[in-house]
């Protein structure tokens, strides 16, 4: 998956966590904290969205990654590298 | 022959707490079963059908009111994290409720601000000081897990100097949640404080039905099992391990996690007997309000006292044969107490009249207004467990009754007669309780100590609901999905 793939799982996983955001002017480079309400529970929800839908397994000392967009992106693209975008 | 089927949770009793559990185990594919021993879903709070009449019991109002759109609260939180939008819900506002003590009444809606201020017009010399009292709330964190218990009386002691006011914001309070007589814990204060007085009442047109529906479907369609008529005899154990239950019938289910509804000592009589060191003995425990102090919120229940609890209602619905309004009663809920101080303890007579709740479930702001056919008047009064239990068979319909005239009677002090309006009326008893939720006592907020982690002592089984501490409806559902997200899916 590249990049931009990966920024729309993200925005997806967002959607569904926070349906009642309005995503279109996310600062992909400031902490989502600061845009949008997102609290602990949140953040796991992301976690386990990622879990659940790529099998992805991030450790509990790394959930910090997931800070903004921009961060978030970076770190899943060697754990997305070899899985397909969604078409 | 049945195939053997492992879960990885099961999920005792299908009220508020069960379903939002068993919402979050199914969306994150995890195998979860919900057994409820009842021939419907709901426990405390439900609904049935009666002569051609839809009933709610449990239910007078959701608590922690949001409009729509709104982003932050504990009813925002729980349609996020149970991924349902407000419509599914579909709440509507309180018209305006109200605390009347003799010659004191405080009135609230939804808006906080007017509450604030109609308790400093009430209490003037009070003012300044309710405002820091308000402030300390405001700051206090109640969703923490690890809250020591506090008497909540002693902290507003400190903060005021009036014993009617302090009375009067414990009433609502008390009574929507307190499963301790005479005091609640400050945690537990604040957690209703907020959703009653600072976020406020609300109602389905439809009653509870239409959330518990709204939990149902969803549960379904994430895939999550719901067997009605399976109680739970047993929860299965290997050395100090859950492993899963065995049914009233005999059969067994397996899973690697029990989550219980059912209460603490509930939970803790379901252990076979050699790991039941924590039960509560058979008579009931007397709790004075300095005991609250004693268990810490993180001592394992085997090391504390446990005791059912002895908080019970008798309810009267009483169904009109006209609108409320009609009669001139738009208020949602009246709190009241006639008596110089309030007291919440279960009464020595069958019923404490002295005080009591009257709500209309008319009395709600509904969409489009739209309108429940028939007027409803539901009045409230604490009652004395034993006298409701042992009564003879023959005489209880009888008593139901006559208590039932006495209530409408003390109701109608503070709101238009209705009496001559009445065309049915149901009563619940504590006894009705017991028999739908299993609570010894029918005790209807569980034990007075709370397993705010939820932990107990066997490994992979938890408690949610009434007993693990979150309170109201709204709550109820918080405790489901945040015992789910802390033990069930790390």
């Amino acid at each position: 998956m590249a990049p931009p793939d990966i920024r729309q799982v993200v925005l997806d996983i967002l959607e569904r966590i926070a349906p009642d955001e309005d995503l279109s002017d996310l600062d992909d480079s400031s902490p989502f904290r600061e845009q949008m309400e997102l609290d602990s529970m949140d953040f796991l929800d992301i976690v386990m969205e990622l879990r659940k839908q790529y099998r992805i397994q991030i450790p509990e000392d790394e959930y910090e990654q997931l800070i903004s967009m921009d961060s978030t992106v970076n770190y899943l693209i060697p754990k997305l590298a070899d899985t397909p975008a969604a078409v | 022959m049945s195939v053997a089927v492992k879960y990885h949770t099961v999920i005792i009793g299908a009220g508020m707490s069960g379903l939002a559990a068993g919402i979050r185990l199914a969306y994150y594919e995890k195998p979860v079963c919900l057994l409820e021993r009842h021939t419907t879903i709901g426990g405390l709070n439900s609904f049935y059908r009666l002569r051609g009449r839809n009933y709610d019991v449990g239910l007078h109002a959701v608590t922690n009111y949001a409009p729509p759109g709104t982003r932050t609260g504990p009813l925002a939180k729980l349609l996020k994290q149970l991924r349902l939008r407000w419509d599914d819900f579909d709440l509507a506002p309180q018209n305006g409720s109200s605390v009347v003590f003799p010659g004191h009444r405080i009135a609230f809606d939804n808006d906080f601000a007017s509450f604030v201020d109609d308790v400093c017009r009430q209490f003037p010399q009070q003012a300044d000081r309710f405002r820091r009292l308000v402030a300390h709330i405001g700051q206090f964190d109640e969703t923490s897990l690890t809250q020591p218990q506090t008497s909540a009386r002693n902290v507003l002691g400190e903060y005021l100097g009036d014993l009617t006011l302090i009375d009067m914001l414990l009433c609502p309070l008390m009574f929507y949640g307190s499963a301790t007589p005479h005091d609640m814990d400050f945690s537990q204060f604040c957690i209703m404080f907020k959703s009653i007085f600072q976020q406020g009442f609300a109602r389905p047109l439809k009653g509870v039905r239409q959330i518990l529906k709204a939990l149902t479907r969803h549960y379904k369609e994430l895939g999550g099992q719901l067997k009605l008529r399976h109680g739970v005899r047993q929860i299965k154990t290997d050395g100090s391990r859950a492993i899963g239950v065995i049914l009233d019938d005999g059969r067994e289910i397996e899973a690697e996690h029990v989550l219980s509804s059912a209460g603490l000592v509930e939970t803790y009589s379901l252990l076979p007997p050699h790991l039941r060191e924590g039960e509560a003995p058979a008579e009931r425990q007397p709790r004075p309000a300095s005991n609250l102090c004693n268990g810490s919120a993180e001592a394992s229940p085997s090391q504390v006292k446990i005791s059912p609890g002895e908080v019970s209602f008798n309810e009267a619905i009483f169904v009109l044969d006209c609108q409320p309004h009609k009669l001139g009663h738009d208020e949602t809920i009246v709190f009241y107490n006639d008596a110089d101080r309030f007291h919440y303890e279960p009464p020595a007579d069958p019923l404490d009249l002295r005080s009591g709740i009257i709500c209309s479930p008319n009395n709600f702001r509904y969409a489009d207004g739209a309108q429940l056919d028939e007027g409803f008047v539901r009045v409230t009064a604490l009652a004395n467990p034993d006298f409701w239990m042992s009564l003879p068979d023959e005489e209880y319909v009888d008593a139901k009754a006559a208590w039932g005239r006495r209530m409408a009677e003390a109701a109608v002090r503070h709101i238009p007669d209705f009496r001559e309006h009445i065309i049915d009326t149901d009563i619940f008893t504590p006894r009705t309780i017991k028999r739908f939720t299993g609570h010894p006592n029918g005790a209807v907020y569980g034990a007075p100590h709370k397993v705010l982690d939820g932990t107990t002592a066997i490994d992979n089984l938890y408690l949610c609901g009434t007993d693990q501490g979150f309170l109201g409806i709204i709550g109820a559902m918080l405790s489901g999905i945040t015992m789910a997200n802390n033990h069930l899916l790390r």
